[in-house]
């Protein structure tokens, strides 16, 4: 064994704080990174990357038709990824967006076919709004109990929340809700369960901004967002300053969970007006993305939300115009999530290559 | 009665699929690492395995194409797919340390994503769609073994008249259970999962173990999702189809409570539940009340098993859990 114990040649280190003009700088070249590597597939198709991409911003934003769609596919996106944020925060791994918004928007669908057309209009809509929050809810509650009383695992119960949640609303569709036999597809929605449009675009983007403004405020500001940046940190420390971690986790859960059915009931009464099994789409997941990538800062959501919008709408269009598959926004939205992921690395470490080191210890 | 043995039996080839899907994400659980992307995995493995029988075929010509070799080209074709995901998981969550979940979910937009647009790729290029001639279909779902077993009655169907995928799946989960159980690399691997402190303690490589087993898990998972596309989906690319699978498959690790072998019956019965709808018919239960069954019934485990607090029916104690050295 020899007895000269060399550095080795890279070294890692954790930085204290970084100039956050360098943080963004880094946060920004990963973006551009990903855009570079999102071209591979589209140059294999045959098209010029740089046209792709100009069709993708044109075709999400260029006219108001694209825009009012890519805030449609926004809305819903960015209200679940608001809703995933105090989780996180509390370190409660909530992957049941998906589910919670489904549940939810069966909830405020059971009211729109029951009470649809019967009850005035503004009742009506405030009711599917309840239902949904209430089914939302009551999805997040449930794992948020049994992870309070018996530590059961989060992240694989709501992960199956999920897949009762969609299940459900499959039997719904082609069962009790059927419109004619062997359709499966459920009617349309009374007219008065319609969400008033402000600006040409439904009101639930109005909503979704005044989440972003609570959501910031129920976070930093208030005692309940406190207790639970604690939990998240140190259960322990929580228990000790006499918290009660349990109710804590479930208060949270449900409130996440509501939030979720809400964006539930937006999709319903805002854009679709009618249930789909399908309805959630992989928003829940992807909002779970968008939510850890923007460090839970409710105003970055927004910024997150706004780039996955609009790749998701342009390729719909560059599907349409040069014949690209739609896939290649899941690809580039993966790519993308990737290397936004990456970069938190190279923000929060150095990295120290052995011949620097040596020099830094001779001198 | 007989129904019910017709179904179980009918359930092999579903079963198989998902067999290899849980084992390989068993193995990487084992590591502790919870990859999420197991549902990409299996798209990818799907088209790839798909999309490397019919190169092989279209190299050699249709008249020289062997069985035997198709099937290991897509073999491999799908393990290079599924372990080359399972190494970008474990280089973006072990080597740059970002979140297990999030990364994973991440793996699925992306692995979905490529197995579609390798799909629509290859269905424009070759105008039609792609599949593989019937001499090599017929090889994917061989039923290899001989008649008088088949011809035994209740068992006969069930164990003998399955795809050799489901035997090579059987096999497999022996191997990963004797390698878990009984092999010094194997008890490793399970000390990563459990303590990765005390493993680094003792000397054991984190990283190299990680990567590995995240690898290969990825790997056997990708597997599954050729299987799928080579036998249940006769050969041609349904997108649509696979979906799911990979959600079931991350369900069942748990409902076999992160045990190899318990996955093969785990898996027979999942993949019963799946085509239940079928065969059973009971009055007053729609058909999709029973494909919601697994996930309840795995959530019933995950409940009962956390409240019980068996030792040996928890997940891996670090389980998503990244190891920082210098955090310890």
């Amino acid at each position: 064994m020899s007895d000269v114990k060399k550095t080795p040649l890279i070294r890692l280190a954790k930085r204290d704080a970084m100039d956050p003009k360098y943080a963004m700088l880094i946060r920004i070249g990963s973006i551009l990174l990903a855009l570079i590597i999102g071209s591979i597939p589209i140059i294999l198709t045959g098209v010029n990357p740089f046209k792709a991409y100009g069709v993708i911003i044109k075709g999400s934003l260029s006219n108001s038709i694209y825009l009012k769609q890519t805030i449609k596919i926004a809305i819903p996106l960015l209200v679940c990824s608001l809703a995933i944020g105090p989780c996180f925060k509390m370190k409660f791994w909530n992957i049941g967006a998906e589910g919670q918004l489904t549940f939810g928007a069966i909830c405020s669908a059971f009211v729109a076919i029951n009470l649809g057309g019967k009850i005035p209009s503004l009742l009506c809509i405030l009711l599917m709004a309840i239902a949904g929050a209430l089914g939302g809810g009551l999805w997040g509650f449930l794992p948020g109990l049994f992870k309070a009383k018996f530590n059961t695992n989060e992240t694989l119960f709501t992960l199956m929340m999920n897949y009762i949640a969609i299940g459900l609303g499959a039997w719904l569709q082609g069962g009790p809700w059927e419109g004619r036999k062997g359709t499966q597809i459920v009617p349309m929605f009374d007219k008065s369960t319609y969400l008033p449009e402000v600006f040409g675009v439904q009101c639930g983007w109005i909503v979704a901004l005044l989440l972003v403004v609570f959501m910031h405020i129920y976070m930093n500001y208030t005692k309940h967002g406190y207790e639970v940046a604690v939990i998240g940190d140190s259960e322990n420390t929580a228990r000790y300053a006499g918290m009660n971690v349990g109710w804590i986790m479930m208060r949270t859960m449900i409130l996440s969970g509501a939030i979720c059915g809400i964006a539930g009931f937006l999709v319903l009464a805002g854009a679709n007006h009618t249930f789909t099994k399908t309805i959630a789409n992989g928003v829940g997941f992807t909002a779970i993305t968008v939510s850890w990538l923007s460090q839970l800062n409710a105003f970055v959501m927004i910024a997150i939300t706004a780039l996955l919008a609009v790749i998701s709408k342009g390729s719909s269009t560059l599907n349409k115009q040069l014949q690209v598959p739609t896939a290649v926004s899941e690809i580039v939205s993966g790519v993308l999530l990737f290397c936004m992921l990456s970069s938190e690395f190279f923000i929060n470490y150095k990295i120290i290559f052995r011949s620097k080191a040596d020099k830094e210890v001779k001198a | 009665m007989n129904s019910l043995f017709a179904l179980i039996a009918a359930a092999g080839t579903y079963a198989t699929v998902l067999m290899f899907g849980t084992m390989g994400e068993i193995l990487t659980e084992k590591s502790g690492n919870l990859n999420l992307g197991v549902e990409g995995i299996m798209y990818m493995g799907g088209i790839l395995g798909l999309v490397a029988a019919n190169r092989y075929e279209a190299i050699v010509g249709e008249a020289n194409s062997i069985g035997f070799v198709a099937i290991l080209v897509a073999i491999l074709g799908a393990f290079a797919a599924g372990a080359l995901a399972g190494l970008l998981f474990s280089f973006i969550t072990v080597t740059l340390r970002a979140n297990q979940n999030v990364t994973g979910l991440a793996m699925t937009t992306f692995g979905t994503g490529v197995a579609k647009f390798v799909g629509e790729i290859m269905r424009t290029k070759l105008n039609g769609y792609v599949s593989v001639s019937n001499h090599l279909k017929e090889a994917f779902s061989f039923k290899f073994m001989p008649d008088f077993l088949k011809n035994i009655p209740i068992i006969g169907p069930i164990f003998f008249n399955q795809v050799h995928f489901f035997y090579m799946g059987i096999i497999l989960a022996v191997v990963i259970h004797l390698f878990l159980t009984k092999t010094k690399t194997g008890l490793y691997l399970r000390a990563v999962g459990e303590s990765p402190v005390t493993a680094d303690a003792a000397g054991i490589n984190i990283t190299a173990y990680k990567y590995i087993a995240t690898a290969v898990g990825g790997g056997i998972s990708a597997i599954g999702g050729m299987v799928f596309t080579m036998t249940t989906a006769g050969c041609v690319w349904i997108e649509a189809s696979l979906s799911g699978i990979g959600w079931l498959s991350v369900a069942l690790v748990i409902f076999c409570t992160w045990k190899p072998m318990n996955s093969i019956w785990g898996s027979m019965l999942f993949g019963s539940l799946m085509i239940m709808y079928l065969w059973i018919i009971i009055p007053g239960i729609p058909t999709e009340i029973y494909k919601i069954l697994p996930y309840v019934v795995t959530l019933v485990v995950l409940i009962i098993s956390s409240i019980r607090n068996n030792k040996d029916k928890q997940p891996p104690a670090s389980l998503g859990v990244n190891y920082f050295r210098e955090e310890r």
